[in-house]
């Protein structure tokens, strides 16, 4: 059964009232992945974590882990845990026995459990920490805690809803990385929904990107931001320059692409003549030069970010600007454009990405 | 003297006015009822114990008490589990016509119970039911379970709704998520819910009045003691123990509430 999805999402909707929450998703998530749910509040990425985790019920579709249906298995029965965006420490309870809580059923011996409580604990580097109450316990600390109460269970799979959210941004990145490698560590399935793509991309082996309840792509980090799909991803997913363009003709396997102000491009892709498309070319992409380029344009706005620099490159005929982002490879404090300079810009054909005109 | 100095003293004088006239008829109670005169009137004439010795050995006094002591513990109890229920339910799951519902569940607090007194008199004695201290019971539970409710749906919207969630998620049944978080965390709601329902049962009259049948309620037989100028002075020794006996009811409440308040931020109305 290896080559059976772990997790399968099939053909998933949920409606409240009139309005679909999440509107047929369908994806598959494999053993030991690292698997993130990205968008902006509202896409519906929490329902559908709360739909494998059993809080909500699907209106169409079936969810499967590991082949089972579990799509209208109450959540106690379920071979998954969660890590909530409250954390949802107990607060009647010490941090011992929050993450003793899921033991019960387990029916095990004092000494056993003692053992297992002790061992996630110290996963947590939190040992000696079993008698203190929740409510004196750091962000951090209870973000751990939460971890722990989920892992000690041993599930199959371990959702997270934005964990790392309510978290102060150095102890986030700190936490990004422990996250990681306890993932890898424990080889437990990571379903992990977050708004930040940032943290999507360097904590995540496969990234399905969300927007109005539908699923836009999955794909790995460098896919998807390298070979966004549609507009809105390469949009979400970091910076990038949009040009309007027309096929023009065709020159083997690359079209000729008229892209109005920004001049004619040749583009690899199998458009005929006449179709609209959509070209994207992100910042970090573009190299600026004193003479010889692409197309001509003048420094609207310089940035000096220390690792690198910013522009904005005004183009006649163009309304926006183009974005421009150059590493400060070289040591240099006089180096750099400033505003009004005249520049050319250049890159190579394939940085530019074809998008399908919405 | 600046102005406002002023109407501070003003304001100092009005506040020292307001709580004599709240409590100084009430201290009465207490003072008279060691007055060695069977007549409530100044001055007092001397010391004695003996309207509590009286007061002890009037056995029908001591059965009405009993009564409303057994009236308000049932009340109380049924109405707080009624409320319970209904705060779960209308705090935790989507109800349809919540709103109305919680609006027409607090109906009895704004009905004049001479009017509840009167409609249940007739409802009950139209479907044949004998009256007793159980219809006492039925007819305190209708004006209780609003202030149940009132407390318990303030208790549960003070806790996160994800602690019930993640007791489900790791393993345990709607039944267990209940009494191994919901009623640990809404307990002390819980005994406020129960002492303010004893409270508005105990001192309750009219719908036991009309309720009650042969039974009497300690309101009511001390309703009827008034017409016998020599028993008063015992009523009032009971008034005076009742007085203490709810003081110290209202300070555990209150430090029930605000050991709550402590571990957990919420605001809780009532009791």
């Amino acid at each position: 059964m290896t080559d059976e999805p772990f997790i399968h999402i099939d053909h998933v909707s949920k409606r409240f009232g009139g309005t679909a929450a999440v509107d047929d998703a369908d994806l598959s998530v494999g053993r030991g992945e690292f698997f993130s749910l990205l968008g902006p509040s509202g896409c519906g990425k929490t329902t559908l974590l709360r739909m494998i985790a059993g809080f909500e019920f699907p209106t169409e579709g079936e969810i499967y882990i590991e082949g089972a249906r579990i799509t209208d298995t109450p959540p106690h029965l379920r071979p998954s845990n969660m890590v909530f965006q409250s954390y949802a420490i107990f607060p009647h309870l010490n941090v011992f026995d929050n993450i003793a809580y899921g033991l019960r059923k387990a029916r095990l011996k004092r000494s056993e459990l003692k053992r297992r409580v002790e061992e996630a604990l110290a996963m947590i580097k939190l040992a000696g920490f079993g008698s203190r109450r929740g409510d004196e316990l750091s962000g951090g600390q209870r973000q751990r805690v939460a971890l722990a109460r989920a892992l000690v269970r041993r599930p199959k799979v371990l959702l997270l809803d934005e964990p790392l959210g309510a978290l102060d941004k150095r102890l986030r990145e700190a936490m990004q990385i422990e996250l990681r490698q306890l993932q890898k560590s424990v080889g437990i399935t990571f379903v992990f929904v977050t708004h930040d793509q940032e943290e999507a991309l360097s904590m995540s082996d496969r990234i399905a990107v969300m927007s109005g309840g539908r699923i836009l792509q999955v794909a790995s980090p460098r896919e998807l931001y390298e070979a966004p799909n549609c507009r809105e991803v390469a949009d979400f997913i970091g910076e990038i320059n949009f040009f309007d363009g027309v096929v023009k003709g065709r020159e083997g396997d690359a079209a000729v692409v008229d892209a109005g102000p920004i001049g004619t491009l040749r583009v690899a892709t199998q458009a005929a003549a006449g179709t609209k498309l959509l070209l994207a070319v992100r910042p970090e992409k573009i190299a600026l030069s004193a003479e010889g380029g692409i197309v001509a344009g003048t420094v609207a706005a310089a940035a000096y970010l220390g690792e690198r620099s910013h522009y904005n490159i005004a183009v006649a005929g163009r309304r926006e600007p183009v974005s421009v982002a150059a590493q400060n490879t070289e040591k240099s404090v006089t180096r750099g454009h400033a505003q009004g300079d005249k520049v050319y810009l250049n890159w190579a054909a394939d940085a530019v990405v074809v998008l399908p005109c919405d | 003297m600046t102005r406002t100095g002023k109407s501070r003293t003003g304001l100092f004088a009005y506040a020292v006015f307001y709580l004599a006239f709240l409590y100084v008829p009430v201290l009465f109670l207490p003072l008279f009822s060691f007055n060695d005169s069977a007549f409530i009137a100044f001055p007092l004439t001397g010391f004695t114990t003996k309207w509590y010795s009286q007061m002890l050995a009037d056995s029908a006094m001591l059965h009405a008490l009993g009564n409303s002591l057994e009236v308000g513990a049932l009340a109380a109890l049924i109405s707080t589990v009624l409320g319970l229920l209904a705060a779960k339910a209308l705090t935790r799951y989507r109800v349809p016509g919540g709103a109305a519902l919680l609006g027409f569940t607090s109906l009895p607090l704004f009905i004049p119970d001479i009017v509840l007194g009167i409609s249940l008199l007739l409802l009950l004695s139209g479907l044949g039911l004998p009256l007793s201290l159980l219809t006492v019971i039925a007819g305190h539970c209708l004006i209780c379970v609003p202030f149940a409710i009132t407390v318990l749906m303030s208790r549960l919207d003070g806790f996160d709704k994800s602690l019930e969630e993640a007791s489900l998620d790791l393993g345990e049944t709607g039944w267990m998520t209940f009494w191994r978080v919901t009623f640990p965390l809404a307990l002390p709601g819980i005994v406020s819910s129960l002492l303010l329902t004893f409270i508005v049962s105990f001192d309750e009259f009219l719908i036991a009045y009309f309720l009650a049948g042969s039974e009497a309620t300690l309101p009511i037989y001390i309703w009827g003691q008034l017409r016998f100028p020599y028993k008063l002075p015992a009523v009032l020794a009971l008034g005076a123990l009742i007085l203490i006996a709810s003081a110290v009811l209202v300070v555990i409440a209150e430090w029930i509430r605000s050991h709550g308040l402590k571990d957990r931020k919420h605001t809780m109305v009532g009791a």
